[in-house]
């Protein structure tokens, strides 16, 4: 079992004709991924690799049945792009996109909040149940099929690390989902951990976090009053200084609020059990796992 | 981005949001025929520098009289200001803002932001004015009022009038201000604000509603649709070698450590910075050279880091997805054949073309010190220096 996405995922990319579209979607056809459509506004009726490219989404849908959408489209226009995809009813909508402004994230939110669908980032390397389906950006080598760990973070390559700790350990992975490092996202830790928590081969749960907002002390709230399974966590940036932004939008420390060592503490306290070098986080799960 | 004050004031003006009239100068003789525009004294003489507490550090004077500008405008530009948001060196000031003089009846707290959990605009105000935020907010919470505007409606008449009732405006100051919170949510949702900032908000003893103070922050990832705000940029306020790495789109900021770093990932070049801490070293940078990142952007990364003088060691740890171990470990190569690096570098790589990226290191006759994983990195750095 896995979340959110399996075997029996249809994908359709937007942006699938530009450099980043192309070399991605190939790496996830390569990887098993059934991507069914790409979507270019004005190349409608032609293909990349075999695959068929629509005008719009709603014609991609209706074209090709595809139920989950990844999202190459450059920042001006990714907004609109997501709400394209939520307008045409896609389930699950993954936007690997860097540098969209908060203000267009915000009513995105809003927006999306009428829907029945679920955005995965922005500014993720989206969502892997590896040997089933991949929709994102991640090596897809490094991970192992089977479960059971699944793995939540707000990175990109600082899950890569995870994840290849954890297969080194013998531990595979149901699902790997990025949620990405901007301050406005659409699926945020608690859904996931919800959702792992439901999911009968997830046994246990590592999640990543890092300085900026309080979404990880709100998940350890959540953990404590509402999983059985045990999560190991890790907060990155525990040196960054106050004020500045540590390359993801979202990570920054505001005056005293969005500290590492705040974080660390609300895990604590809440029962997680707290990796303070990265480069145990293997070692840990595999024990408490 | 982060805007000087007058530049802010300037911004608010366009938007008829009532300021004190005033300009910015750069000069002694500038202050005084600026002052002397403002139709009597006295008049406050403020340092331009991108950080709060100015008026702590001593850079927010008051000049009853024209001689009294000549003063303190000699004496405050050209000072290195230290406030609680420069850090210990401080900031340099190079202009001031020359303002008329105000009769304060009460000094208010208005601000304007994006509140991350709620994905709302929050606008919080407070009767406290002219106190930090958030010392009023640990200690008497019940004073701030906070109001939540969804962005795809915008403000509201009820969301005004919950702020005026809370800040117990007057009924002959109701209008004003109810024109200046509509005015500053247009020019916060036109300009990509992520921040705006009016600390004091004052009422004048005739009843007047005025910005004393204004921040104003700016979205840099909504820049592409600002053009106009790009000459707002300031280059004096940033580090020169934080100027240089974003001319070659890398994320670095310049630390006090010892330790350069180079990672691929902002996440995983956090953690490697907390990594060396735990070694028991200091890291000197954040350096995010992206997940796709090309050979030449890793050869101006090490440039960048090699122009700090207090790098005593350099640690690299690349987790390679899309960007290939063999194409960085080029990039490494290419670099240390220019710059001839003279201090110990470790190198740690893991993930795509792994083997042939160390073999290109091996075969360079460089001398680099290679790490197995991360624990093992961590130890040679910490020997290292």
């Amino acid at each position: 079992m896995s979340i959110f996405v399996n075997k029996n995922t249809r994908v359709l990319v937007q942006g699938i004709t530009g450099k980043e579209g192309q070399f991605h979607t190939r790496q996830c056809v390569e990887y098993g991924t059934n991507v069914v459509a790409g979507v270019t506004p004005g190349k409608g009726g032609q293909k990349m690799d075999n695959i068929p490219v629509f005008n719009s989404v709603k014609s991609a849908v209706k074209g090709t049945g595809a139920n989950a959408s990844l999202i190459f489209v450059p920042p001006a226009f990714c907004a609109e792009a997501i709400m394209e995809a939520a307008d045409a009813g896609v389930d699950v909508i993954v936007a690997i996109t860097e540098g969209i402004p908060v203000l267009d994230m915000l009513k995105v939110k809003n927006f999306l909040a009428t829907k029945k669908c679920r955005l995965i980032g922005p500014n993720c390397p989206g969502i892997i149940t590896p040997g089933e389906c991949k929709i994102g950006i991640m090596p897809g080598k490094i991970h192992k099929a089977g479960g059971p760990v699944g793995v939540v973070s707000r990175s990109g390559t600082l899950t890569y690390e995870v994840v290849d700790q954890l297969t080194k350990q013998g531990l595979g992975q149901t699902t790997c989902i990025g949620i990405g490092g901007d301050p406005v996202n659409g699926t945020n830790f608690i859904d996931v951990l919800k959702a792992f928590q439901d999911d009968p081969d997830t046994k246990g749960i590592v999640m990543v976090g890092e300085i900026g907002g309080n979404a990880e002390e709100e998940a350890a709230e959540y953990i404590k009053n509402n999983l059985t399974k045990p999560v190991v966590g890790f907060i990155a940036g525990l040196t960054a200084p106050p004020g500045r932004r540590m390359g993801h939008a979202g990570a920054i420390i505001s005056g005293s609020s969005g500290t590492g060592q705040a974080k660390i503490e609300a895990m604590k306290k809440n029962g997680i059990h707290v990796c303070e070098n990265l480069g145990e986080i293997g070692e840990i799960a595999k024990k408490v796992f | 981005m982060k805007i000087h004050e007058y530049q802010a004031k300037e911004l608010f003006r366009k938007y008829d949001v009532p300021v004190p009239e005033g300009k910015v100068a750069f000069s002694k003789e500038e202050a005084q025929v600026i002052a002397d525009g403002l139709g009597g004294y006295p008049v406050v003489v403020k340092a331009q520098i991108h950080a709060g507490g100015r008026g702590k550090g001593g850079g927010v004077k008051l000049a009853p009289s024209r001689e009294d500008v000549g003063t303190l405008a000699s004496q405050i530009l050209g000072m290195t200001l230290v406030t609680h948001q420069t850090g210990p060196a401080g900031k340099e000031v190079k202009k001031i803002l020359v303002e008329a003089g105000q009769k304060i009846a009460r000094e208010l707290y208005l601000s304007m932001l994006v509140d991350r959990q709620t994905a709302k605009i929050v606008i919080m105000a407070s009767q406290e004015g002219g106190m930090d935020i958030e010392e009023v907010a640990a200690k008497t919470p019940e004073k701030i009022i906070k109001v939540y505007v969804d962005p795809l409606c915008g403000i509201q008449g009820y969301h005004i009038r919950d702020l005026a009732f809370g800040l117990d405006i007057p009924a002959d100051a109701m209008k004003p201000f109810t024109g200046m919170v509509k005015q500053l949510y247009t020019l916060f949702a036109a300009n990509d604000c992520s921040l705006v900032e009016i600390n004091p908000l004052i009422l004048t003893t005739d009843n007047k509603v005025l910005a004393l103070d204004a921040k104003v922050d700016i979205d840099s990832n909504a820049m592409f649709r600002h053009k106009d705000l790009l000459a707002y940029r300031d280059l004096d306020e940033e580090d020169p070698q934080e100027v240089e790495a974003s001319k070659y789109n890398l994320n670095y900021i310049n630390l006090d450590g010892n330790v350069g770093n180079i990672v691929n990932g902002a996440g995983l070049a956090m953690a490697t910075m907390d990594i060396i801490k735990n070694a028991g070293a200091k890291p000197a940078n954040f350096m995010d050279v992206g997940g796709g990142a090309t050979a030449e952007m890793v050869e101006n990364a090490l440039r960048i880091i090699l122009m700090d003088k207090k790098v005593k060691a350099i640690l690299i740890n690349i987790f390679g997805g899309i960007l290939r171990c063999d194409v960085f470990a080029e990039g490494v190569v290419q670099a240390a054949q220019k710059t001839g690096i003279n201090i110990p570098v470790v190198v740690r790589m893991e993930g795509t073309n792994v083997e042939i990226g160390k073999k290109i290191l091996a075969e360079s006759g460089l001398n680099l010190i290679s790490a197995s994983d991360l624990k093992d990195a961590a130890s040679k750095i910490a020997a290292a220096v």
